[in-house]
């Protein structure tokens, strides 16, 4: 990526894929900066630009809400269900990860199984699992059902990054470890670990977000009490103020920070790294 | 896969690490669709619901209704309209960041910043464009304020465009990472040595990069076909109730509460993936990508 083919210095097809860049990065927060602003509407609750009276009004309704409604409940949801898929995904997919290096029988069978739990439509696999607790005389619920829809959606996406990150790790590193005089636990602790652990930050925030933000996998899966995603949904169609966007102003905030607490302490730790060597 | 040096070692230990996974993958995706396929064979009654005598009737009824191939005409349009969109720009853009980008931190970095809406709500980026694309939104107010129309355009929201601008913001990014990563293990000397040997800047992309990077188009494909196809809310939200997909069907089945039906739906929706997701897989050797 450093160096440039044989074209010498910057050809007319850098400035105009530039362009094509630059606009589709406009493209792609345009529209979320738009949000994040007219979040700050003032009283005349208009829908659309120019910003009026610039407050936090929109905030604070819905914290304290006027409308019937359960944002913060369903936050209280959201957030400890994400917290679980994210934990389970990286637990789950770094071990499968492990298993994968290896030739087993059903190897096949258990990754198309992963993949085609990675393409099947939502709204299928939410139908499904209704249907299979409805079966089983469970009541669905977010720390149920709803939690099982959201790992068959991410420990697919946290096996394919393991995949990529433990391509980099040949067998041969653990096997010089163990010629040293290491042990199995000294090689996992010394070798395995501090290569692996970046990509299950990885998996994490990929558990993390995928949870958080999902919808046609826990319509019908969460049972009597909504989760974020399904409240916003519920007040795209009933809700015509700005505190749509507050709202959409504050899930995107709850994001940002968790993508920025991964980014960072994976810098952090590839520098410490860099720094020791 | 990497071959393990140490053949003799049983086995029981791998079967441990990868029993959690296959519990889960079990319970929560194989049995729900086996059951989905069952229900969509069961007969549905008014009032009584989910009645256990076998039938076909769910399915020759969808197959016999128009609605069902108007809904999966619509479907099929969007999802060849917005592949080819996330297709030129996912190519271009990883393009961009892999072979004219030249500095290594640089390219990480930008590549991030088209990651990171993948990690922030699909229905607020959705929404967003509300104020941008109505009425009164940014667009049609300035470009009336430039003079340009004096009436503000219509189509811009709730119409077909509306969908297919929410979905290439929503789904490019699942071109460009695949795409970018193909792109970037590719050896830079080729193209030299393509360069070298007469080649042109276009030849180069279209006989040397683009047959390298099959298999990263490939899993893009995968992944906005099969996201496009199995979208209600995008459809349902942008065209403002005037354009259907064919999982509104099952959305409408379900709030009447016939499952059966909905199933069956359900059913003939995950066959047609499943059958263009094999057809991707008999193309490129996926497994082999993913699993080295």
């Amino acid at each position: 990526m450093a160096s440039q083919p044989a074209y010498g210095p910057r050809p007319w097809t850098f400035y105009a894929l530039a362009t094509l860049f630059t606009l589709f990065v406009i493209f792609l927060y345009g529209p979320m900066i738009a949000v994040l602003v007219l979040s700050f509407q003032g009283p005349s609750a208009s829908l659309v630009f120019p910003l009026r009276e610039p407050s936090t009004m929109w905030f604070d309704e819905l914290i304290n809400p006027r409308r019937p409604g359960d944002v913060m409940g369903a936050f209280g949801r959201s957030m400890p269900l994400a917290l679980i898929v994210m934990v389970l995904t990286v637990l789950i997919s770094v071990t499968a990860g492990f298993a994968f290096r290896r030739r087993f029988w059903g190897s096949t069978a258990i990754f198309y199984m992963a993949i085609a739990s990675l393409i099947v439509p939502g709204l299928v696999l939410s139908i499904g699992t209704l249907v299979t607790f409805r079966y089983l005389g469970l009541t669905a619920s977010w720390y149920g059902s709803a939690l099982g829809a959201h790992l068959s959606w991410a420990l697919p996406f946290g096996l394919l990054i393991m995949f990529a990150i433990l391509g980099r790790l040949s067998p041969s590193y653990e096997e010089a470890a163990y010629d040293l005089g290491a042990s199995k636990w000294q090689a996992v602790k010394s070798v395995v670990i501090p290569i692996v652990f970046p990509g299950m930050i990885a998996v994490a925030l990929f558990g993390f977000t995928l949870s958080y933000d999902e919808f046609p996998r826990s319509w019908l899966t969460v049972g009597s009490k909504n989760t974020l995603p399904l409240e916003i949904w519920t007040m795209t169609t009933n809700v015509t103020s700005p505190a749509l966007y507050a709202l959409g102003a504050l899930t995107t905030f709850v994001s940002a920070i968790v993508i920025a607490i991964a980014l960072t302490s994976i810098i952090f730790i590839q520098r410490r790294r860099a720094g020791r060597t | 896969m990497t071959p393990s040096t140490s053949a003799k070692q049983s086995l029981l230990p791998t079967y441990l690490q990868v029993a959690p996974l296959t519990l889960v993958l079990m319970l929560f995706f194989a049995i729900p669709v086996l059951l989905v396929i069952i229900v969509s064979f069961l007969k549905y009654q008014m009032l009584v619901g989910i009645v256990a005598q076998p039938t076909f009737k769910n399915y020759t009824d969808l197959l016999t209704n128009p609605t069902t191939w108007a809904l999966y005409r619509s479907t099929i349009k969007f999802t060849l309209i917005v592949l080819a969109i996330t297709l030129v720009l996912g190519f271009w853009i990883a393009y961009f960041l892999v072979f004219h980008v030249r500095n290594l931190i640089t390219a990480i970095g930008l590549f991030l910043l088209c990651t990171i809406p993948f990690w922030t709500s699909n229905i607020i980026r959705m929404i967003s464009w509300k104020p941008v694309l109505g009425k009164e939104g940014l667009i049609n107010s300035g470009l009336i304020k430039a003079g340009i129309i004096s009436e503000p355009l219509q189509w811009l929201l709730f119409s077909d465009f509306a969908v297919v601008v929410a979905y290439v913001h929503l789904f490019t990014l699942f071109m460009i990472v695949p795409i970018f990563n193909s792109m970037a293990r590719i050896d830079k000397s080729l193209l030299e040595a393509a360069v070298d040997a007469g080649a042109t800047r276009w030849g180069v992309v279209w006989n040397v990069v683009l047959p390298l990077c099959k298999t990263g188009i490939a899993l893009g494909a995968l992944f906005v076909v099969t996201l496009t196809m199995g979208d209600f809310f995008v459809v349902a939200v942008m065209s403002g109730g005037m354009s259907g997909s064919a999982t509104s069907g099952i959305f409408n089945d379900l709030q009447l509460l016939n499952y059966p039906r909905a199933a069956a739906s359900a059913v003939i929706l995950l066959v047609i993936v499943m059958l263009i997701a094999t057809a991707i897989f008999r193309l490129v050797d996926v497994r082999k990508e993913l699993v080295r």
